[in-house]
């Protein structure tokens, strides 16, 4: 009896967790369309999340690639079919695994840091703070920081895209001795409008899915310390739970 | 001729509860223009949770709040912000803005709410921290760069910044020495009085008390028990506030 109590209060809270995350989102959409907007907010975090990512997200990608060409060549070269190296590197790249490295890395990097300063805001008042001075916290903190992950994003994983491909680049031409300009002919015939446009379109959504995930988690934030270091990791593990389901459904879209 | 007093903070038969637990049980409080008024109370009497009613940071269960004349409980989110532009608030560890400067912090509503240019703004905020005794050169430090005393000065510049007609205290001299919490004490009669403002402080600290208050009232068990001047303290005809003034328990 009491099992079923727990589980059934288990599917209470979800369901209201879900309500909440609703109503969260809607909250922040409807402040992106009433003014008065915060331009300086949205810009710092526009170049926090986009140009400081950009080291670990361009590391991961170039690894990413020189490791896709190296083991695509390996499986390839068994049924002679080492001229597709160029082409797999480039789709695998710009429609998966650029977007995705790049989404994981910054759900790790600005997830975490979003759900710990907003959840430290909360613990220590200053969220009360704002809306005592006649601020609304998702105009000045919430909704410029989604907008800002959804915009750069993109931005983001076209640069893991050439960073990527480059690094395929680089190992097939240094250590499989591809002819770098057959190389090049190949990743640009094979490359498509489409590729790039799955590449961005899952951007602007895992840039939606981790500011939403960081903001609301940090916004409902509870106890003190503790509370704030389970925002931090339920930011970041939702958020790169639901990048990789979602990877699959905009895979599946465009398939 | 009789002058009649306006009541500027009314509180009548208000409800609240987390979960089974009861906070308070039909609190009724009038504050009057120009009032300053502190609560007493042990922790966890309802204190704190009584001025974030007032704030509008927490839903009542039942009963009417108006704030300068306005019922809060059927506000909507505009209403709220605006009605909170005639409020100031100092919170118990200050709550300043960790990614701002003292001097942003104090003069946030005016930058980024009235829209003021930031030369003017500092300017103010200068003359601000000024007001509660610190110097100019305290206004490019950061938050965490400032010692508690000094937290709360920022935070009391912050909350009279924009000259409001209602400011609420929450243990301003918890957690200070016995000098630095008279300092305050008198930063807060002085401000309240400079801004003509109506006060209401909540505290369990006694000399404090003494010194803000026009009038103190004690809150016991989720309603108001006692109400009294600061000198009536002395001889509280009421055995709760006799105890908690002299630190006994019952």
């Amino acid at each position: 009896m009491e099992m079923i109590q727990k589980v059934g209060n288990m599917g209470v809270n979800f369901v209201k967790a879900v309500f909440q995350f609703i109503l969260f989102l809607i909250q922040t959409i409807h402040n992106w369309f009433s003014p008065p907007y915060y331009p300086k907010v949205f810009l710092k975090n526009f170049i926090e999340i986009g140009f400081y990512s950009l080291p670990v997200v361009s590391l991961t990608a170039l690894f990413a690639g020189m490791v896709l060409a190296l083991q695509s060549y390996s499986g390839f070269s068994s049924f002679s079919a080492e001229g597709a190296v160029a082409t797999v590197v480039e789709i695998a790249i710009t429609r998966e695994l650029g977007p995705v490295f790049a989404g994981l890395m910054v759900a790790g990097r600005i997830g975490a840091t979003m759900a710990a300063s907003i959840g430290t805001m909360k613990v220590t008042e200053q969220i009360d703070a704002l809306k005592t001075l006649s601020m609304s916290p998702f105009k000045y903190i919430v909704s410029p920081r989604v907008l800002a992950g959804i915009l750069v994003m993109p931005l983001l994983v076209l640069i893991a895209d050439i960073i990527g491909v480059f690094g395929g680049f680089l190992v097939s031409i240094h250590e499989l001795g591809f002819n770098p300009y057959v190389y090049i002919k190949d990743t640009y015939n094979s490359m498509k409008m489409m590729d790039l446009t799955i590449g961005v379109a899952k951007g602007a959504t895992f840039g939606a899915i981790i500011t939403s995930m960081g903001c609301y988690y940090g916004y409902y934030t509870e106890g003190g310390a503790d509370g704030v270091g389970k925002a931090t990791t339920n930011a970041v593990v939702y958020s790169s739970i639901l990048i990789l389901i979602f990877n699959y459904v905009l895979t599946a879209v465009f398939f | 001729m009789t002058v009649e007093k306006e009541p500027v903070i009314e509180l009548k038969n208000v409800y609240k509860s987390f979960g089974q637990k009861y906070v308070l049980r039909g609190l009724d409080l009038t504050i009057y223009k120009g009032e300053s008024v502190v609560l007493l109370g042990q922790s966890g009497m309802g204190k704190s949770v009584s001025v974030r009613l007032m704030l509008g940071l927490m839903d009542a269960d039942s009963g009417s709040i108006k704030i300068n004349g306005k019922e809060i409980t059927n506000f909507s989110e505009e209403e709220f912000y605006e009605n909170n532009r005639k409020i100031g608030m100092l919170f118990q560890n200050g709550a300043l803005f960790d990614s701002m400067s003292v001097w942003e912090n104090v003069a946030f509503s005016l930058l980024n709410i009235d829209k003021m240019n930031p030369e003017e703004a500092r300017k103010i905020a200068i003359e601000k921290l000024e007001d509660v005794g610190l110097p100019a050169k305290v206004a490019n430090m950061m938050p965490d760069e400032l010692s508690g005393g000094m937290r709360k000065r920022v935070g009391l510049a912050r909350a009279i910044a924009d000259n409001p007609n209602i400011i609420f205290f929450d243990e301003p001299t918890t957690g200070l020495d016995p000098i630095m919490s008279d300092v305050i004490n008198n930063l807060i009669v002085r401000c309240v009085k400079q801004l003509g403002a109506t006060a209401l402080t909540i505290t369990h600290d006694i000399n404090s008390a003494r010194k803000i208050a026009d009038r103190i009232v004690m809150l016991y068990d989720g309603k108001i028990i006692w109400s009294g001047k600061p000198e009536d303290l002395d001889n509280p005809k009421n055995e709760y506030v006799e105890h908690f003034v002299k630190g006994i328990s019952l």
